[in-house]
């Protein structure tokens, strides 16, 4: 408040009222979904807000770069570092940016009490939360394919003719797929946790937990189960369910082993998926504005 | 041009000119796990131009503003806010009303210029003209210079500048300002009304202030409505609460009923109160008239006093110490 004297004349530039374009509730969920996806990368803030995301990415892009040129260099695959099997095998570094990016998501609107200005416009509680989730599968798919993608271009030129790109691409498709697939789950079950939590630290760190403590459960399980149980096991842990609809729907690597359980874990990983949805949608509607 | 009125005071006689009501309630009542009434059977209707609504902490104000727009759902009664049914239409009222909470509500990390040109697009604008209204908005509030700084770096005046400036982004047709002076020292304070006075009177959009201090929202509003406890203690326009009990007293020793009639003959309206006569104030006039007539009749002149009174005296109940009390 240092020059209060002075705003009469700084602001006697007189007013004029908007007579454009009014866009409804449509564009104000667009708007919300394209800032959240830009939050995820911590674009429209400090630089210190980039690090992280842009790290995790561009790890996986060295990564992807390292796969491609073996491949194309020995010509051998690196079975962990097949399209399907990318996601899984990177898990960790998906589950520690997906504990960096949902709390800036979430626990950061509910910390500085932001809701009650989104509330009070055209945004509904369910349109605010579907379109921080739909922003953070999105930027989870983009940083899972865009490393998928540069393998690709990898396979696809190095040199084995025109099948040779088509048998990639057909390799490549599914993929993808995969890498949606995984981004959806995480994004889910993670936003849910950091809505829990306007403290970022305690967000974050809740959500390694939760991956992290599951894992486990299920590793016990392997061990000590019978053939049945085995292959029940990966059901107890987020990324065991991935992995078991991975080897369900895609192949690539057989661990876990599944039997024949595979539309159970697709069953799982729907019903985690519409859980943590049907939880946020819950928690945003009793959320105080 | 600003009429309140309330339904205890005058009864509504459907023709009070072309002013449209911006906010009418019937019997508004809100109740809270059936225990905890916050509005109780209110009935008001709020018009252009800049309103109070005062009333103490806990007297309903909050309760009303958010079933204004449509995030409470009333118990019982009717509201249209811009002639629309908040519950029903909530998205319609909330794309045309501003709200500025009373608590802290920024992000610390993003730039005011970001923060509201998001808010504008959240509001319904398109991207280019958000931005603009941003600029334009965060200038009007006087915060022109510095919007490119993050937030976090504000002074607690700038951020309740900041705060109305994001509730005014979208030109809405009513600005619903809860506490907009919470936290700012006097000068900041003059400085928020004096924006807000503004606002409603060069933009030309309605404002709804809601304060505790009478004291504050009196300086800047045309009309008042003070709520405790959920119920409405009076609505009227500030101009009629103070100018309607601004009245002379005069008490003589002796020689009332001469001094009245005297008075009268020289037509001026004569009222008593035990023994003194009490007389509308109609101009500077009124006061030499009373003098000259006094003299004139050699009066033993024992009061002459004047009674404007306060709206906060006005407002002054024997169930409670007035809203005033914080």
């Amino acid at each position: 408040m240092a020059d209060v004297a002075n705003t009469g004349t700084i602001h006697d530039i007189g007013y004029q009222r908007y007579t454009g374009q009014r866009l409804g509730r449509g564009h104000a969920v667009r708007s919300l979904y394209v800032y959240s996806f830009r939050t995820v990368f911590g674009m429209g803030r400090s630089a210190k807000a980039k690090i992280f995301p842009f790290s995790v990415a561009g790890i996986l892009l060295v990564i992807a770069v390292v796969a491609a040129a073996v491949k194309a260099q020995f010509k051998v695959e690196i079975p962990q570092l097949s399209y399907v099997d990318f996601p899984g095998t990177l898990s960790f570094l998906l589950v520690l940016l997906l504990a960096a990016v949902a709390p800036e998501l979430a626990s950061r609107d509910l910390r500085n009490k932001v809701l009650p200005l989104y509330f009070s416009r055209p945004i509904g509680r369910d349109d605010y939360v579907l379109a921080k989730l739909a922003a953070l599968v999105t930027a989870v798919s983009l940083i899972l394919a865009v490393p998928l993608f540069v393998m690709f271009l990898g396979g696809a030129f190095s040199g084995s003719g025109l099948s040779g790109a088509w048998g990639q691409f057909t390799d490549f498709l599914p993929g993808l797929l995969n890498a949606v697939i995984y981004a959806i789950v995480l994004s889910a079950v993670a936003l849910l946790i950091a809505s829990l939590s306007s403290r970022r630290t305690i967000a974050a760190g809740a959500v390694v937990a939760v991956f992290l403590v599951t894992t486990p459960i299920s590793g016990v399980l392997q061990v000590v189960g019978t053939e049945t149980m085995r292959q029940l096991a990966s059901l107890f842990s987020i990324t065991g369910i991935l992995s078991g609809l991975r080897n369900w729907l895609f192949g690539g690597s057989a661990e876990p082993a599944i039997g024949s359980f595979g539309p159970l874990y697709a069953g799982a990983a729907v019903v985690l998926v519409a859980l943590c949805t049907a939880l946020l949608v819950y928690r945003y509607r009793k959320v105080a504005s | 041009m600003h009429v309140l009125r309330s339904s205890d005071d005058s009864p509504p006689t459907g023709t009070y000119g072309q002013v449209v009501a911006i906010i009418t309630t019937q019997g508004l009542t809100k109740r809270y796990a059936e225990r905890v009434t916050a509005l109780a059977d209110l009935t008001v209707e709020i018009e252009p131009g800049i309103t109070g609504l005062v009333g103490a902490n806990g007297a309903g104000k909050s309760t009303l503003i958010k079933t204004m727009l449509g995030l409470l759902t009333p118990t019982a009664g009717q509201l249209r806010v811009l002639g629309m049914d908040p519950t029903s239409q909530g998205e319609q009222v909330r794309a045309r009303v501003g709200y500025m909470p009373e608590n802290d509500c920024l992000p610390p990390d993003v730039s005011a210029a970001e923060f509201v040109t998001h808010m504008g697009r959240m509001s319904g604008l398109p991207k280019t003209a958000a931005r603009e209204r941003a600029s334009e908005t965060l200038r009007h509030v006087g915060l022109y210079e510095e919007r490119y700084r993050q937030i976090g770096g504000y002074s607690t005046g700038m951020k309740q500048r900041v705060k109305l400036a994001q509730s005014l982004v979208h030109d809405p047709d009513l600005l619903l300002l809860d506490e907009p002076t919470n936290g700012l020292d006097p000068a900041g304070r003059d400085g928020m009304l004096d924006l807000v006075h503004r606002i409603g009177t060069e933009f030309g959009i309605a404002v709804v202030v809601c304060s505790h201090l009478l004291g504050e929202v009196e300086q800047i509003a045309d009309g008042l409505v003070a709520i405790e406890s959920g119920r409405l203690l009076r609505a009227d326009r500030v101009s009629a609460m103070t100018t309607r009990t601004a009245v002379l007293t005069v008490e003589v020793d002796e020689g009332t009923d001469a001094l009245a009639a005297a008075l009268s003959e020289r037509g001026l309206r004569i009222g008593r109160d035990g023994a003194a006569l009490v007389t509308p104030v109609e101009s500077d006039s009124t006061y030499d008239l009373v003098r000259d007539l006094i003299v004139d009749l050699d009066l033993p002149l024992h009061r002459l006093e004047e009674r404007r009174h306060r709206v906060a005296e006005l407002f002054n109940t024997p169930s409670a110490g007035g809203p005033t009390n914080g």
